[in-house]
């Protein structure tokens, strides 16, 4: 008989705390984190969907700031143009980046994954000029503003009994983003411990031993592009909402390293690390702006340039180090210090069992 | 038709840097499977190390060599340090880290150059000649020439020298040169001390014509990357019809092309990857890919 996958157990009660976490967040920060912490959220959804392609189906893609810009756009200009309420175009975003995320799928079928991350790293690149194009229907330059929605009056009432303040509007987006992103994480996570989950892993691991095993590799392979473009596409649509504004420059080259950045950093192939990374990615280069400034002893001018320069050069060393020492990222090396700590604790293997610990590269 | 034949020339001229940057990533890419995503960033800085050359005083034409000289160097380094721990990752492994390269090199640049666009000097003429009728910018002719020596150069190393003899061995047959004394992995640190140095020659030639700035490049490697899939990504004959072809290309299309104009010629460099990645994968020069299964 086959053995089963072994995994380590889902830890509920962790999953709760960070749930209770996020929920509560909003209620004790200033409306402005509020709003730096819906963009980390929104970031968090997009690396998601990068995960699933990359660390899951192990297809490379540099461009999915691209997915996210279709995303924003299509959400805006039917806002703006056809005047439709904000949160009903998100759903309808998501589909039509995920629709033409699965179509991008069928030529990259053909492509070896080298030729795929040639392909949209370039996607990337030309993504800014492509939208400044049709100034008609994207405003240019310029771009288009997204008016921020008022809280809803459901919305009002519950937040008021329950904490007795009046609900911002950062603060219903921000809880807009978490109902999405606790959404499609759960989506995510069902998925890959399932059956297209194992299929897309296989299909990473050994395309032609998984076809010889009866997985369907054109179908899987498109339909994982297709998901993740779906969740660059939501995430692209709610950076929009959370940023006011959508414009050619949102959306440049650095956008896509931003979100490899977060999916290599937090854990390629985890459920819990996009978010851990996009936690990263996004304040990394906030918190070192503030921070530098505001030692006295940088001199101004470095200061000045650690603000500009800084972001790529830590992105950089981070991507390179993490590939280099610790490839399965943050929860990689949570796992392994667990395990060691297990091994330290409980002698090699379980005393009552006999079962060694769970082996946590299985993934 | 006078004009047309302008745009070519200066296509022609702009297709030679694109040729010595897709030069670059083909070299790499023989010898270890790789498409350097680094390549551009590489070239940007040491464009960067030949401005202060020339700025503290430095003849042109010394400082251009010296430039070259350093960036073999540096190449090497790079080589050593970042890519020969991981030589044997996958693939994915090994493109993110050039990609983190590339990053890293930006940002460097940037912390020490700054983001302001500087003019770069030119050792040409900004006067035009008459041939036949078509006025030619000296620029043009001289970037083309040195594109062509640069070329010429790669050529008679890797393919009338031992040295030549021994970096194709290594790239083409790891375990046999082994056996036989190279020392392949040295041979791969040549390799891109080689590709740095090439590239550099794009990144030199292209900085009069682009302002110097740490974004230099993140054009110029987009057509690299189409020069290269065009030509057969395995080609050095072909990286630099391909480069040629793209740069003809593009001028014509900005030119010609009124919807295409100045701000999308990037794009056509995206569909022409597109096209020939679909078409024929295996590019004008390439060999069928055989997968042993």
């Amino acid at each position: 008989m086959l053995q089963r996958i072994r995994t380590a157990p889902p830890r509920y009660w962790l999953v709760a705390i960070v749930v209770i976490f996020f929920v509560g967040f909003p209620t004790v920060i200033s409306s402005f984190q509020t709003s730096l912490w819906t963009q980390a959220l929104v970031l968090a959804i997009a690396i998601m969907g990068l995960n699933i392609l990359v660390g899951y189906s192990g297809q490379l893609s540099l461009g999915h700031g691209a997915f996210m810009a279709l995303g924003a756009y299509t959400s805006a200009i039917l806002a703006h143009r056809y005047k439709l309420d904000y949160l009903i175009t998100i759903p309808i975003a998501a589909l039509l980046t995920g629709l033409v995320g699965f179509l991008f799928g069928i030529p990259a079928l053909r492509l070896s994954a080298l030729y795929l991350a040639l392909a949209t790293f370039a996607l990337a690149v030309v993504t800014p000029s492509l939208i400044k194009r049709p100034d008609a229907l994207t405003g240019g330059v310029q771009g288009i503003l997204v008016i921020q929605p008022d809280p809803p009056q459901f919305a009002q009432d519950t937040f008021a009994t329950v904490t007795g303040t009046v609900m911002s509007s950062d603060q219903w987006i921000y809880y807009v983003a978490l109902f999405c992103a606790l959404l499609l994480f759960w989506v995510a996570w069902n998925l890959v411990r399932h059956r297209p989950g194992r299929a897309m892993r296989a299909i990473r691991d050994g395309e032609v031993a998984a076809a010889a095993s009866g997985v369907n590799i054109a179908g899987y392979k498109t339909m994982a592009f297709g998901i993740s473009a779906f969740y660059a596409g939501t995430a692209g649509s709610l950076f929009g909402l959370a940023t006011g504004f959508v414009s050619p420059d949102t959306f440049p080259v650095s956008l896509s390293i931003q979100l490899l950045v977060g999916a290599v950093v937090g854990g390629l192939a985890s459920i819990p690390g996009p978010l851990l990374g996009a936690i990263f990615a996004y304040f990394l280069p906030i918190e070192s702006n503030q921070w530098v400034p505001s030692q006295a002893w940088i001199p101004a001018q470095i200061a000045s340039t650690v603000k500009n320069a800084g972001p790529a050069v830590s992105y950089g060393v981070v991507l390179i180090a993490i590939m280099m020492f610790a490839p399965n990222g943050i929860v990689g090396l949570v796992n392994s210090g667990y395990a060691a700590l297990n091994r330290r604790l409980r002698g090699a293997g379980d005393r009552e069992t006999g079962q060694m610990p769970p082996d946590p590269q299985t993934v | 038709m006078q004009e047309f034949l302008q745009q070519v020339v200066s296509g022609l001229a702009v297709g030679g840097i694109f040729a010595s940057l897709a030069l670059a990533l083909v070299l790499i890419y023989n010898a270890m499977g790789l498409v350097n995503f680094a390549q551009g960033e590489m070239a940007m800085l040491a464009t960067f190390v030949a401005y202060a050359l020339v700025n503290r005083g430095m003849s042109y034409w010394i400082a251009f060599p010296v430039a070259l000289v350093l960036a073999f160097g540096g190449g090497i380094v790079i080589q050593r340090i970042v890519i020969r721990p991981v030589e044997r990752a996958p693939i994915l492994t090994l493109v993110i880290i050039t990609l983190g390269l590339a990053t890293l090199l930006n940002g460097l640049a940037g912390f020490v150059f700054g983001y302001v666009p500087r003019s770069f000097p030119s050792p040409f003429s900004a006067q035009s000649a008459d041939v036949l009728g078509v006025f030619v910018s000296y620029r043009d002719l001289g970037v083309i020439a040195m594109c062509g020596l640069v070329l010429l150069a790669v050529y008679l190393l890797l393919q009338r020298t031992t040295v030549g003899l021994t970096m194709r061995a290594a790239a083409h047959h790891p375990e046999a040169s082994r056996l036989l004394g190279v020392q392949v992995s040295w041979m791969l640190g040549l390799g891109w001390g080689l590709a740095s140095a090439v590239g550099a020659v794009s990144g030199i030639m292209v900085a009069p014509i682009l302002l110097l700035e740490p974004n230099m490049m993140q054009s110029i490697i987009i057509y690299a990357f189409a020069a290269a899939v065009l030509g057969g990504i395995e080609s050095p004959l072909g990286a630099v019809v391909g480069g040629l072809v793209v740069g003809v290309t593009i001028n014509l299309a900005g030119a010609y092309l009124p919807f295409v104009g100045g701000d999308l010629q990037l794009a056509v460099g995206l569909a022409i990857i597109i096209a020939v990645l679909i078409i024929r994968p295996n590019g004008l020069f390439g060999r069928a890919a055989v997968r042993r299964v």
